[in-house]
């Protein structure tokens, strides 16, 4: 079980690859090529999403608004693009990530700054994003044809078979990754999750660190905004909706603990891919979408009596060395 | 006098009007005085009987389920699965109804599928020790996920008469009454009691205090936790059973969202989020308040997804307004 523990990224590879076999089993189409390259592709604003969660989730918090902030962002940049002059691509992103970045600093600031628990902020900013895109929007729909070439042409540019949805989502990874294996900010979002009241006492704010990561969150869900606009072609009020609970469960799958301070990038990611891979797996299996959420229901059920139990023994090291000292002590 | 005590230990706390005034509830009381008093100024439909009892039926459902909310968050737990849990119910009903069985037994199939999913909720909460909202999260997903394959896109629309009358006719004549807001009057009554007035209700607010000096305290606390999780499935299977027989229809996205409706009046109601803090009255005061401001925006004729953005407002604003205030006065008293 200590090793279980220890790999637990390792054991939701092998789950999700004996998966893809037998469904590549039953349904051969599944297993080709550009159908698992398709799978990724469908997947890759799942994972940037979950990783932006993730960040929340490892301070103790938690951003139910994230979808809602992107259909915002997304119906924003979608009237700019609709309205305005053809823009270069580059363009809609960054200013997609700044107005995301403005939203998940207002959580931020009533969550770090007046201490309001993050799921009242984040509940309230829900209903708050969804309803200001009907106000915003005078409640139409912007359409594919009213975006603007490039606005539309971006998200369909392919490299390797890949979009480039994809390629942005592995550059977040990555970002992410060295973000918080190495740097110093990075380290200290575990601190403040796994214990604040010892990161207190070793001059780490709790609060700071969560402006800086409902931050981190706002901009990732307005990068995903405009991405999933550009992909789908239309913006309106109910873009992924109720989607903020398949993002968390993406995170919960993964490994990440919702009490704070234990998570991982390759473990978020994989939870996103587990997801990604029963929705797309359904249809070419024949099997009716409506299954879809029962089967992920029970997957989180799943991950959660497993980590429940790989996560109970009492001490939690965060220090590479001290932990093999103790897996060695106790093997 | 040398036998006197030399600290008196008052059972509680001298009694203060300001405490009294500046008391969540109070805000909540003055907020409905206001919401009444706009509404009635600004639409001359509002202040009819008829309406008001019509209105009721709009938040009644949600409002039951509030109350074991209320119960959960106060003891530190969330559900997230109770609107899921109105679904599947919702789909009992309606399956009992197309098998043409007569009313009592589709009120029993509704209250029994939500005792189930609750008593579900519950063994898994207790027994593998994970936060509330992981679980619920993914028994939200499974109860949905249950009510949708099996119903897929069909809708189930039989039901008896006397089933379909229970909602859609008056409970009360005259004032006239909504049978779900009766129900729901009733059940604040009993919770009111069993939270302020008994012993178990002194443990709830123990456990949302601090579990763990709770646990060595020698509360039971695994097992309340495993009462609050039915309760609440009990309490959203009856709401299920109260929104079949209202709106006469079920399709597996009925109620969808509304854990976040139920969630929002909890908190509005007071109860805090961080456990051991809240009040029946709170919450019953909460959902009058949300109820009837989402009626009388309705009246006025703003749209719904506009009148979210101003509870979202309300919620933020009615819970960071205090924390501003209080700074400001502890700015001042300092300087």
């Amino acid at each position: 079980m200590s090793w279980l523990a220890a790999h637990r990224e390792v054991v939701l590879a092998l789950v999700i690859a004996l998966m893809v076999a037998a469904i590549g089993a039953y349904a051969p189409a599944f297993v080709e090529g550009t159908s698992l390259l398709g799978v990724l592709d469908d997947t890759a604003l799942l994972f940037m999403l979950a990783l932006g969660q993730m960040v929340v989730i490892l301070t103790r918090g938690i951003d139910l608004s994230m979808a809602a902030n992107l259909a915002l962002t997304g119906m924003l940049v979608a009237l700019v693009g609709q309205h305005g002059p053809d823009l270069p691509a580059l363009a809609y992103i960054v200013l997609a990530i700044l107005i995301g970045l403005g939203f998940g600093l207002g959580n931020g600031v009533l969550i770090g700054g007046l201490g309001i628990p993050p799921i009242v902020v984040t509940l309230g900013t829900l209903s708050i994003f969804r309803g200001m895109i009907v106000v915003i929007g005078g409640g139409d729909q912007v359409n594919a044809s009213e975006m603007g070439r490039t606005f539309q042409a971006f998200p369909h540019k392919a490299l390797l078979g890949l979009s480039s949805v994809f390629w942005i989502a592995l550059a977040v990874a990555i970002l992410m990754q060295l973000f918080l294996s190495r740097t110093r900010t990075g380290r200290g979002i575990y601190a403040v999750g796994g214990n604040p009241t010892a990161a207190r006492y070793c001059g780490l704010v709790l609060e700071r660190y969560q402006v800086l990561v409902y931050a981190i969150a706002g901009g990732i869900a307005g990068l995903s905004g405009y991405l999933w606009v550009a992909r789908y072609g239309v913006a309106y009020s109910e873009i992924a909706s109720g989607f903020e609970l398949t993002i968390i469960a993406s995170c919960v799958i993964g490994g990440v603990s919702i009490g704070g301070g234990v998570g991982t990038v390759p473990g978020t990611l994989l939870g996103a891919l587990f997801i990604g891979v029963i929705v797309n797996a359904l249809p070419t299996m024949q099997v009716s979408p409506f299954w879809q959420m029962a089967i992920s229901g029970a997957a989180i059920l799943a991950a959660v009596i497993i980590n429940a139990r790989a996560e109970a023994h009492p001490d939690k090291l965060i220090l590479p060395e001290a932990r093999r000292a103790a897996a060695g002590a106790r093997g | 006098m040398p036998d006197s005590p030399r600290y008196t230990v008052a059972d509680r706390p001298p009694f203060r009007l300001a405490d009294l005034l500046l008391r969540w509830e109070s805000i909540l009381v003055v907020l409905l005085a206001l919401v009444f008093a706009v509404n009635a100024w600004a639409t001359p439909w509002f202040l009819d009987i008829y309406n008001l009892a019509d209105a009721t039926y709009n938040f009644s459902e949600k409002a039951i389920i509030a109350l074991a909310m209320a119960l959960l968050i106060l003891t530190r737990e969330i559900d997230l699965s109770v609107a899921a849990i109105v679904a599947l119910a919702a789909l009992g009903v309606g399956a009992a109804g197309a098998l043409g069985q007569p009313t009592p037994v589709l009120v029993l199939t509704g209250l029994g599928i939500g005792l189930l999913c609750g008593l579900c909720n519950g063994v898994l909460v207790t027994r593998f020790g994970v936060h509330s909202i992981v679980i619920t999260i993914g028994t939200m997903s499974l109860y949905r996920g249950i009510a949708q394959v099996s119903l897929g896109d069909q809708a189930l629309t039989a039901f008896p008469q006397p089933f379909l009358d229970l909602q859609q006719t008056y409970f009360l004549a005259d004032p006239p009454t909504p049978l779900s807001f009766v129900l729901f009057l009733a059940l604040a009554v009993v919770f009111g009691i069993v939270l302020h007035l008994t012993a178990t209700g002194r443990r709830l607010f123990a456990i949302g205090a601090n579990p763990v000096a709770a646990r060595f305290s020698g509360i039971r606390v695994d097992r309340i936790r495993f009462l609050l999780f039915t309760v609440s499935g009990l309490m959203a299977g009856l709401a299920g059973v109260l929104l079949t027989a209202r709106i006469g229809v079920v399709r597996p996205n009925i109620a969808l969202g509304w854990e976040l409706d139920v969630v929002t009046m909890v908190i509005l109601g007071g109860v805090a989020i961080s456990g051991g803090i809240g009040s029946i009255p709170g919450v019953v005061l909460a959902v009058l308040v949300l109820g009837f401001a989402t009626f009388g925006l309705t009246l006025l004729n703003v749209p719904g997804i506009v009148i979210n953005v101003l509870l979202g407002c309300l919620l933020i604003g009615s819970i960071a307004l205090p924390i501003l205030i209080r700074r400001a006065m502890r700015r001042r008293r300092s300087t």
